[in-house]
């Protein structure tokens, strides 16, 4: 028996029998002696919580192995051990309720209310998570993957997290698709919602009339997935492949938009764009073009997510497009091609996991975004804002929240199978440990045109709605007052020095400090678990991994909205309760961004040769020494992209986290979106500017903790700069 | 090797802070807490919550969602309720939440001191919840916009039928704004549901945009993105205070209008806390702080001073508002599908 193991049982056995098996009631203040002992399962079952008692079985079934080393079965007993431990917790935790027995056939049985319990607390996570340990090493001694420990304790232990913290809630919100009002199943309701005219009706193509909203949704998110691709690589060639003078400027421009905190961009372009916007008003004056409404609907939302996500497809593309590995295009040249068939049969075909990764992110986020449909769409409707105001809105219909929910889902899975089977068996492997020293081909002319053709008027686009938003911080009121002013940031961050030190008075701070200690906190977790992730899905071969992928994307996929209702009702309630606290926000943004740090591990991973783990491997290293030492190191900007994209992702997102903010952590973001709400644009501009500000600090932060990835290249030009973001999925 | 180890490191940190986050948060409060959801604006709510602290050393929590969002957070936590109060917010899903038992009975010593429809509200739902201010709907219009339009000044709900207001009218959708709900069922009682239902078609035409956010009308007509914005007059004149060139318009066939509501949440776990606040939050003192923080409802106890600012409701011709029948979920259900079909479907 390997000493993790024997660690790993007697976790289990404190968890049990020392620490407080139920989490303390929030107005309840626990002594030390809550913490051990007095509250263990232990106690509770001795003095009448008879329910606890059945799972000390499995506890001493893991002891059987330890106690008689020469027995030959350890592994079955330690797997029998794990699924019975796990089994009883889950039914006892999902059986016996707050308010007595959770299911009618056991109120008839036993009659009612029967004993009640509150939510797990520490020492039922430790034990579970234990248990589910000793599961897995019981299944590497009985020879699963090649019996190595460490693999199938990762597999299982992102198993156990995904069926917890996406499958659960999702199922639980999902199932109201097929009640009625009143709770009750009911398949009929389900149909007549999902065939609705307003979802699929196809009026607008015989007449004037509007076409469906699922329709909608999906012209939208292919004119953006194909916009956002396009531009991305122009921007990405021009980065990587190009003497243009002003790159580094080209960098921090594409990090902008993805850390600016929702609405804002709509805003801006409603102050530049709408019909007393200043553009329209300087057009007016100078060339008599009529002012009208042509930013609300289908145009507005577009430019915004254009805005909004072309630099995603950029961060895509210039990981891929650095990966490529300059041989072969040497190879070619050498063999007579010309610059432009060089680029055309060799370049562009090694581009293609970037192509398909960037617009399959574009046609995802465009599908999810919510800020920008709220602001701009007008009357032009689509599914996210959709399901929000199902749920919120004056119908008040669950139900119809959920069935249009399972539209998106179907909308944003099926993206993933089509890209799934483009990119088919073909191997895109050009980071090998073998030597590479190439310099990369300049851009054949027609393409190196094109690209400063769309990147740079797109370029000066950008700077432009910038100005907009960093004038809107100083100035009383945009579009009607330009008095400058320091108003809106002294509102929102005042500091004040009084006998007891610095009093934070702004009415910003306290939604400011929760959303940097969330993000913070959750950033790291999401880049780990993701990564992890990546590695077995590209690294390892075992049953189900295709349903393992899938479920990783599943939080994806889902919008924030139902995300947010499905954490409460499914964490509102024992045996998991922790709505309320930091930690349901923490977990919620970890399980959505996840498949991001996933993304651009396997888009990392794909690229370098499988041959440098199997050198360590040969050379007598463990998996996690392997994983450590030579698959980390190569993985940094994967690393980085993923912190960097989780931690922003906590600090802007707005749809998942409305219902699950509190007085003690409220969100930046909700508190911005209230700002607007009220009509207060300046306020919101200006705490915007400051977080932008402070994802910029995090961002180079991060890059500077990570480190660069050195490839032992030469490069054709200057080092790449220091302060770049790279590869985003 | 060193930034791997400060990734690892860093992991570790967070895990471990994560889990000291966890333990916090079921970390001790101060007796006499209240849990309260508000769902005015947040300079209302926040004086509201200093002013009840200061009043009785209960230490307030106040979350601000919309009134919306505070229904649909109540029914997903029914089984485990974390609020006590549900402090603002319009009528409807106040009402809502009484008739599906969410909320609980009260009977305050502050009631003889309130305006009749505070009491009808109260009385409507089984004393379930309480008008705590009231607002007229009616709209605004933006009079550079006219002046500039040649558009003449509308004084009535007719007037905004007028051909020179194509598409120069906004007002929310009612699918998903009470406000936009509260004017449907306005102008199906003034008018009766037929004549009503043709007077929308007819307004369909001027509609520019259905926003999704009852307010978001008024930001417009001050913004100048359109002309006409139909909101709850308290909401304009926050506009006109803030000294965009907006006129508020009270119409001249009467005018339906919202009752913003209080109600105590069943299963609350400081219920004694609640109903201090609850009786504190009906007297005069407590509903003079509306105004203060540039808020123009008006106030139910008969003793508030009503702001100078604020539309008076002896001004406005009131319609007598059924707030029992058009609040029942059933028909709501049936006017807002017959709004979608009839209405929001038209060619324009």
């Amino acid at each position: 028996m390997s000493r993790a193991t024997l660690g790993w049982i007697v976790l289990s056995w404190v968890g049990f029998a020392l620490l407080p098996w139920y989490g303390f009631e929030r107005s309840a203040s626990p002594t030390i002696a809550d913490y051990f002992v007095s509250g263990s399962a232990l106690v509770h079952g001795m003095r009448g919580a008879w329910w606890l008692l059945p799972i000390l079985v499995p506890l001493g079934m893991a002891l059987v192995p330890v106690l008689r080393p020469s027995h030959g079965q350890k592994g079955n007993w330690l797997v029998a051990s794990g699924l019975l431990g796990l089994a009883l917790i889950v039914l006892q935790g999902f059986a016996i309720g707050l308010n007595g027995w959770t299911l009618d056939i056991l109120r008839g049985l036993f009659g009612e209310p029967g004993p009640s319990q509150a939510g797990m607390g520490y020492g039922a996570a430790l034990t579970s998570a234990a248990l589910l340990i000793v599961l897995c090493h019981g299944l590497a001694a009985r020879g699963w993957c090649r019996g190595d420990a460490f693999i199938t304790s990762s597999i299982g232990a992102v198993v156990a997290l995904i069926i917890v913290f996406v499958f659960f809630p999702v199922s639980t919100i999902l199932a109201s698709a097929f009640a009625d009002n009143s709770g009750n199943f009911a398949p009929s309701e389900f149909i007549a919602k999902f065939m609705d005219r307003s979802i699929w009706g196809l009026d607008c193509l015989t007449s004037n009339l509007r076409c469906g909203v699922a329709w909608n949704t999906l012209f939208l998110g292919l004119l953006v997935a194909f916009g956002t691709t396009a531009l991305g690589l122009a921007f990405a060639l021009i980065a990587t492949r190009t003497e243009f003078r002003y790159k580094k400027l080209l960098r921090v421009m594409s990090v902008l938009p993805i850390i600016t905190p929702p609405f804002v961009i709509g805003l801006a372009l409603i102050l530049l764009f709408g019909r007393s916007g200043a553009l329209s008003n300087l057009l007016w004056e100078w060339f008599g073009v009529p002012r009208s409404r042509w930013i609300y609907g289908l145009p507005g939302v577009f430019i915004a997510q254009l805005l909004a996500f072309t630099p995603i497809a950029f961060l895509v593309f210039i990981g891929v497009v650095q990966g490529i590995s300059p041989t072969l295009e040497e190879a070619s040249q050498t063999l007579r091609a010309k610059s432009w068939t060089t680029f055309w049969t060799v370049t562009l075909p090694l581009m293609r996991p970037g192509l398909a990764n960037a617009f399959l992110l574009g046609f995802v986020e465009s599908l999810a975004d919510f800020g920008n449909p709220l602001v701009l769409a007008g009357n032009y409707e689509v599914l996210s804002t959709k399901i929000f105001f199902a749920v919120v809105g004056a119908q008040q219909d669950q139900g119809r929240a959920a069935v249009l929910s399972i539209i998106l889902l179907a909308f944003t899975l099926g993206a993933f199978w089509m890209q799934h089977t483009w990119l088919g068996k073909k191997v895109y492997t050009t980071v090998t440990g073998k030597g590479d020293a190439g310099i990369p081909l300049p851009l054949p002319q027609r393409v190196a045109l094109a690209s400063y053709f769309t990147a740079i008027p797109w370029a000066v686009f950008t700077l432009a709605v910038y100005a907009i938003i960093v004038v809107g911080a100083f100035v009383r009121s945009m579009g009607r007052d330009y008095t400058p002013t320091f108003e809106h940031f002294l509102t929102a961050f005042r500091v004040e020095r009084t006998e007891w030190g610095l009093h934070f008075s702004g009415s910003a701070w306290d939604s400011f400090f929760a959303t940097v200690k969330v993000a913070a906190l959750s950033a790291p977790l999401t880049a780990a678990i993701g990564l992890l992730t990546a590695y077995l899905l590209t690294r390892q071969r075992f049953a189900g991994q295709r349903s393992f992928e899938f479920g990783t994307l599943l939080s994806f996929a889902i919008p924030g909205t139902v995300v947010g209702v499905s954490y409460i009702l499914a964490f509102n309630v024992p045996p998991i309760e922790i709505t309320g606290t930091g930690f349901i926000l923490v977990m919620c943004f970890v399980f959505r961004n996840m498949p991001v740090g996933v993304r651009s591990g396997i888009a990392t991973l794909s690229q370098i040769d499988k041959s440098l783990d199997e050198a360590s491997l040969t050379l007598g290293a463990r998996s996690s020494t392997t994983m450590r030492r030579v698959v980390l190191p190569l993985l940094r900007p994967a690393i980085v992209a993923s912190l960097v994209y989780s931690f922003v992702r906590a600090m802007t997102a707005v749809s998942a986290v409305i219902f699950l903010v509190t007085a003690e952590y409220n969100m930046a973001t909700t508190y911005i979106v209230g700002r607007v709400e009220a009509g207060e644009f300046g306020l919101a501009i200006a705490y915007s500017t400051a977080l932008i500000l402070v994802m910029l600090l995090a961002i180079v932060a991060i890059q500077l903790m990570v480190g660069e990835r050195r490839l032992g290249r030469r490069s054709a030009s200057a080092a790449p700069s220091p302060v770049a973001v790279q590869a985003v999925p | 090797m060193e930034p791997k180890k400060t990734f690892a490191a860093a992991t570790m940190l967070a895990g471990t802070m994560t889990a000291l986050s966890f333990m916090s948060a079921g970390a001790a409060q101060a007796q006499g807490a209240l849990v309260m959801y508000c769902a005015v604006q947040e300079e209302w709510c926040r004086a509201m919550t200093t002013a009840f602290e200061r009043e009785t050393g209960i230490k307030v929590s106040m979350t601000r969602k919309s009134s919306g969002e505070i229904y649909a957070q109540l029914k997903a936590e029914s089984q485990n309720p974390r609020a006590d109060i549900w402090w603002g917010g319009t009528g409807d899903p106040h009402m809502q939440a009484a008739e599906e038992g969410l909320t609980e009975e009260y009977k305050s010593p502050k009631m003889s001191e309130l305006q009749d429809w505070a009491v009808r509200q109260w009385e409507q739902s089984k004393q379930r919840t309480v008008g705590i201010y009231s607002g007229a709907l009616g709209f605004g219009y933006n009079t550079d916009q006219a002046k500039a339009n040649n558009i003449g000044e509308p004084k009535c709900w007719a007037d905004l039928l007028k051909a020179e207001l194509k598409d120069e009218v906004q007002v929310a959708d009612p699918n998903s704004s009470g406000t936009a709900y509260t004017l449907l069922a306005t102008i199906i009682q003034i008018m009766g549901e037929d004549k009503g239902f043709e007077y929308l078609k007819a307004l369909h035409k001027n509609v520019n945009q259905y926003t999704k956010s009852g307010a978001a009308p008024a930001k417009a007509t001050a913004l100048g993105e359109t002309t006409v914005g139909i909101t709850f007059l308290h909401d304009m004149v926050t506009m006109v205070v803030d000294k965009a060139p907006v006129k508020v318009v009270a119409p001249c066939e009467g005018t339906g209008y919202e009752i913003g509501s209080m109600s105590l949440i069943k299963g609350a776990k400081n219920m004694d806390s609640a109903k201090k606040f609850y009786d504190w939050a009906l007297t005069a003192d407590a509903q003079k702080l509306g105004a203060d923080a540039k808020s123009y409802q008006v106030p139910s106890n008969k003793n508030t001073p009503i702001p100078p600012q604020a539309p008076k409701l002896t001004d406005i011709k009131l319609i007598n508002f059924d707030f029992a029948k058009y609040g029942s979920s059933e028909e709501r259900r049936r006017l807002l599908s017959k709004w979608d079909n009839e209405v929001k479907n038209l060619p324009k």
